[in-house]
């Protein structure tokens, strides 16, 4: 029997219109307990207003031997960036 | 109700915060897993801020340039007035599981009370503190029933620790002088009519944790007079270590 708690990776929202972003893991027995922990570890210094959690092992990572073929062919296509518009000030957060 | 009855009243309230706080603190890098020792400080430190709060306004009532920590720190242990439950040691996790339970389950019934009191100050504290009390009451709750309805051992440990502990949750309602006058004056809360609503609420968690309860147990009271078990004399050695040895000192 694995006497370690399973890792679960933690995702805040740091504010409401934002994205969930992933702030960090953590060790937990379930899922409730893993939204405990996270609010203790990672939300104490007000950083939330809401949480997401996953256990780790459900998280398919890209392997990073094919970095090249994923990766290096977006390097010198800046037509695909839309940095030939002009963004008006107000707009925030793109 | 007077100002000495006032400040007495204000000491029941915080005594049983600052132990059990001082209790949780002793678990800093102790506890079970990195996680729940970080949950276990956080509620300590919860439990701290709510005593300041209580105890600044007791320290105006004294006047005198009296402060927060002269009345948390220079007390002897009969003029403590928290309850046995609280001092009790953390004898394993189960045993922090179920006195941190039988005392949040109180706590929540006490500040939902204490939120209707006639006193300015003690609404505002009761109110203020509330949301921190119903996730210690989350917490608790959801450990008691992880180890109670988990596997073999944990059961028997849970049960176990339990029994032990039991005996001194009923002095919780154990109604002082000061206590009835508080009631009668509008600023306290009703313990009689709390007793009630946590008797059912300890055994829904209880039958829920597959766990069972002795109503029968004998119960033991003195804390609220300043009667204490012989804890009590070294958690206030530890404590007070510091303004004892150099009065008056200042981070």
């Amino acid at each position: 029997m694995n006497k370690e708690w399973p890792i679960w990776e933690i995702f805040i929202r740091s504010k409401n219109g934002l994205e969930h972003r992933h702030a960090g893991s953590l060790h937990a027995a379930d899922a409730e307990m893993a939204i405990q922990n996270a609010r203790d570890v990672y939300t104490r210094r007000q950083e939330g207003v809401s949480l997401w959690v996953v256990e780790s092992k459900h998280i398919t990572a890209s392997n990073p031997e094919k970095n090249g073929e994923l990766f290096e062919p977006a390097a010198d296509k800046v037509y695909r960036h839309p940095t030939f518009y002009t963004l008006p000030d107000e707009i925030k957060h793109m | 109700m007077n100002k000495e009855q006032l400040y007495q009243y204000l000491l029941l309230l915080g005594d049983n915060s600052m132990i059990l706080g001082q209790r949780l603190g002793e678990l800093c890098g102790h506890g079970p897993e990195l996680e729940t020792d970080i949950a276990l400080t956080n509620i300590s430190l919860d439990l701290f801020g709510q005593v300041r709060n209580y105890f600044q306004y007791a320290a105006e009532l004294q006047g005198e340039e009296k402060t927060e920590d002269d009345v948390a720190m220079l007390r002897y242990e009969h003029q403590y007035r928290n309850t046995l439950l609280v001092e009790q040691p953390n004898t394993d996790f189960a045993y922090v599981v179920a006195r941190q339970f039988l005392f949040d389950v109180y706590h929540q019934l006490l500040l939902n009370e204490l939120a209707n009191s006639t006193d300015e100050r003690i609404n505002a504290i009761a109110k203020k503190s509330i949301k921190e009390v119903d996730y210690h009451v989350d917490f608790s709750s959801a450990w008691l029933t992880r180890l109670g309805d988990g596997t073999e051992v944990s059961h028997e440990k849970m049960q176990l620790a339990f029994n032990n502990t039991w005996r001194f949750a009923m002095e919780l309602f154990q109604e002082t002088d000061i206590e009835r006058i508080a009631k009668e004056s509008g600023v306290g809360a009703d313990l009689n009519k709390m007793k009630t609503a946590y008797l059912s609420k300890v055994k829904a968690t209880l039958a829920e944790a597959n766990l069972s309860i002795n109503l029968d147990e004998v119960q033991q009271f003195g804390g609220k007079q300043g009667r204490h078990t012989e804890y009590m004399g070294f958690i206030l050695a530890e404590f007070q270590y510091m303004q004892r040895a150099y009065p008056q000192m200042k981070w």
